[in-house]
Order: structure tokens, then sequence, then C-alpha cells
């Protein structure tokens, strides 16, 4: 980890492989494009856009359930539309699907918007107490994914994964 | 399902039938260990009426995700046929899904639509369906062209078949009445998630 010369993409990339993680169906997001382009381009992942991030959390589920793990990817204002499902499906129903949002709203915002709407992702997560990290050093990337991976299908619980700025570069303008 | 496609051409030449019977009807013909996903509220409370099923998963909340449970399920199992159940009301909420049901294609997929024309477990109010939103027609629009109403229980039970033999994604419209379900879904949702995976041969 020290000395990681991979980028977070990259890193998210192998962890997901290593661990099984076969499907991705996503809602599209600027920061999140060399993730994408990297799942995509490669054939043990199944990546597909869904029209809403209700739909493709719901996607996941059915997929756990029946033998395949999946990560939903998203953008922060993409996760404000979620917490519904998330208190119906994968936390009582005890599905461990894995969600990594790409932190908009905070660090050169634009868009008030987004400021406004990103304030209550933390909170959401954790009035449901559902295990998330925040993902802001590269070294740290791996680490946190592959214990959470762990700890989800081990707790039989959902996990959340936030790209801060700080990693990412984020959205300037 | 060319014969089929048009015949009736809408929602209001298809016959109301009953929910209860339908879906009697439809699990009748389950033989190889289908997947089936019930909808929130009355759909999924007389699958669970007409009897248990190891393949049977009954949602509680998260309305209008039968359809992409049962395409994460058709996705993760393509040689095993999986029927999503689900009302107007829910399916108008997530129209979205159906154009990415039309986008995937899966061979795999069916869709039930059980459409009273409301939300009769609300108190009866009338859902866009009842007032000129014809949801096979939305299907075919989103893409899944092998999308048309059941004419009466027979043409139900026919495109049930097809739907069960031939290749996908289709989505059978059924118009039915509000009779009451005949029974409530046991409501313990980690019970649920544990039978279906073993039902889906995920868990010895």
């Amino acid at each position: 980890m020290a000395g990681e010369t991979r980028a977070w993409f990259e890193i998210t990339r192998d962890v997901l492989r290593a661990h099984n993680v076969r499907l991705i169906p996503y809602v599209p997001d600027n920061v999140l494009r060399p993730l994408i382009a990297l799942l995509e381009a490669d054939p043990f992942f199944t990546v597909f856009t869904c029209t809403r991030e209700e739909e493709a959390v719901g996607i996941a589920c059915g997929a756990w359930m029946a033998g395949t793990h999946a990560m939903v990817l998203m953008q922060t204002s993409g996760f404000a539309t979620l917490p519904n499902v998330l208190a119906s499906l994968p936390v009582p129903f005890q599905i461990p699907i894995l969600l990594m949002v790409s932190e908009r709203g905070t660090l050169g915002e634009f868009n008030i918007g987004q400021t406004l709407v990103a304030r209550t992702m933390r909170p959401a997560l954790d009035s449901l107490a559902m295990e998330h990290h925040t993902l802001s050093r590269v070294d740290e990337v791996e680490f946190i994914i592959e214990r959470s991976i762990r700890q989800a299908v081990a707790t039989h619980q959902p996990a959340t994964f936030i790209l801060s700025p700080l990693l990412t570069g984020g959205k300037v303008f | 399902m060319s014969g089929h496609l048009n015949q009736p051409r809408t929602r209001a030449d298809a016959k109301v039938m009953d929910r209860f019977n339908l879906t009697q009807r439809m699990v009748g013909k389950l033989k190889r260990e289908e997947a089936v996903i019930g909808g929130i509220g009355w759909s999924n409370f007389d699958l669970w009426a007409v009897g248990h099923r190891p393949q049977n998963f009954y949602m509680l909340g998260s309305m209008g995700l039968a359809v992409p449970i049962a395409l994460g399920v058709a996705i993760a199992q393509p040689a095993r046929k999986v029927i999503a159940l689900e009302g107007d009301g829910s399916i108008l909420m997530q129209l979205g899904c159906l154009a990415t049901v039309g986008a995937r294609a899966p061979r795999n997929l069916a869709i039930i639509i059980l459409d009273n024309g409301g939300y009769q477990i609300t108190g009866g109010q009338v859902a866009a369906s009842e007032l000129g939103a014809d949801i096979v027609a939305i299907a075919r629009g989103a893409g899944i062209t092998q999308s048309a109403w059941a004419a009466d229980e027979a043409h139900f039970e026919e495109l049930v078949d097809r739907a069960l033999t031939e290749d996908g994604p289709w989505l059978i419209g059924c118009r039915i009445n509000n009779n009451k379900p005949v029974a409530t879904t046991e409501r313990d949702p980690s019970l649920i998630r544990d039978r279906f995976m073993r039902g889906m041969g995920v868990k010895a």
C-alpha cells in the first residue's frame, strides 16, 4: 500500500476482481468515468447504465440473491434518491450490495443544489446504521474496499464507499 | 408473439380477470424452478396465498423494484426463467426499468403486470393506467417488443406458456378486478431472502 503506483480506479478494479464482484449497474458521473471505462474494457465485468439509482440497487440485490455480487456506481445527488429502497430492501433483507458514490457538493462545488443535497448523505447512511467509508487517500483505497467487502459479506449488510475530491480531484469549474 | 401482438389492441379490449385466479394459473405452469419476484402489496399476497415455493421472493416496500430485482436474478442465472409479478401503480413508479429491460433484452425474463387501474391497498385511488396510460404500449415503446394484453384467461395461459419456453423479454398485461387478496405474506425479510437464496441454489 505504501508506494502505491496505481490510480484509485485501477485499485478499485483489482479489488473487485479479486473478490468476484462482477456486476456494475450504474448511473453516470464524470468523476467515475475512468473507473467505468476500465470496467467496461474488462470482460470479467458486466457494466451497464440504469435510468435511476433505485433501479440499480434493485438489480444488485436480485443478482446477489442469485449468486452474483454487484457494486452500484452513482454520484451524491443520486444517492439522495435512495433512502426508501435502502431501508426496505438491502438493509432489512440483509443483502451485502456495495455502493460507490462520487462525492460532489464540497471542496469547490459550483452548483448550490449539489452542496445542499450532499449534506444529507452521511446522516442518511448513519441513520440507517449503514457501514460507510470516505476514500480520500490513494494508499488507503485497497485496504478500505477489501476489508469492507469482506465485512459486508460476513455480516450480510451493504457497504458504501464515498469518493472524496481529495482522492479523485472532483469536478472543477 | 406475432400472432398476439394486436390481440387485444388496447387495455380497453382486455377482459377484467381475477388476481388470485391468474396467479394460480401462472404458478401451476412452473415446473423448472422458475424464479418469481412478487411486487409489494396484493401482487405478492396472492403469490403467497397460492402456496409458497422456495423460488418465490416477496417484496416489503421498495415499491416499483420487482422488475429490477427480477432483472438482477435473470442476469446472474441466465439458464433460469425469471418472472416479475408487478402492479400497475408500482410499475408506473419505475417506468425507466422497462427501458433498461428493453436495452438489455434478457432472454429469460418475463414481466406480468396486474392492472386494476388504481391504488387499491391505499383506498382505491385512481391510477394513470385507468386514465389512458397503456402499460403494454409503454413497454413496447421502451423496446420490449413482445408485450401484449391477455385477452382472457385462456390467452393468459398461452402467453405464459410462450414466455416460459421462448426467448424473452416478455411483458404480459392483465386487467384485474379489485378483489382482496386471499392471504397476507409472512413479513420476515431475512427469512424470505434466505429461503429464496436456497431456492436459487446459491445456499446449500
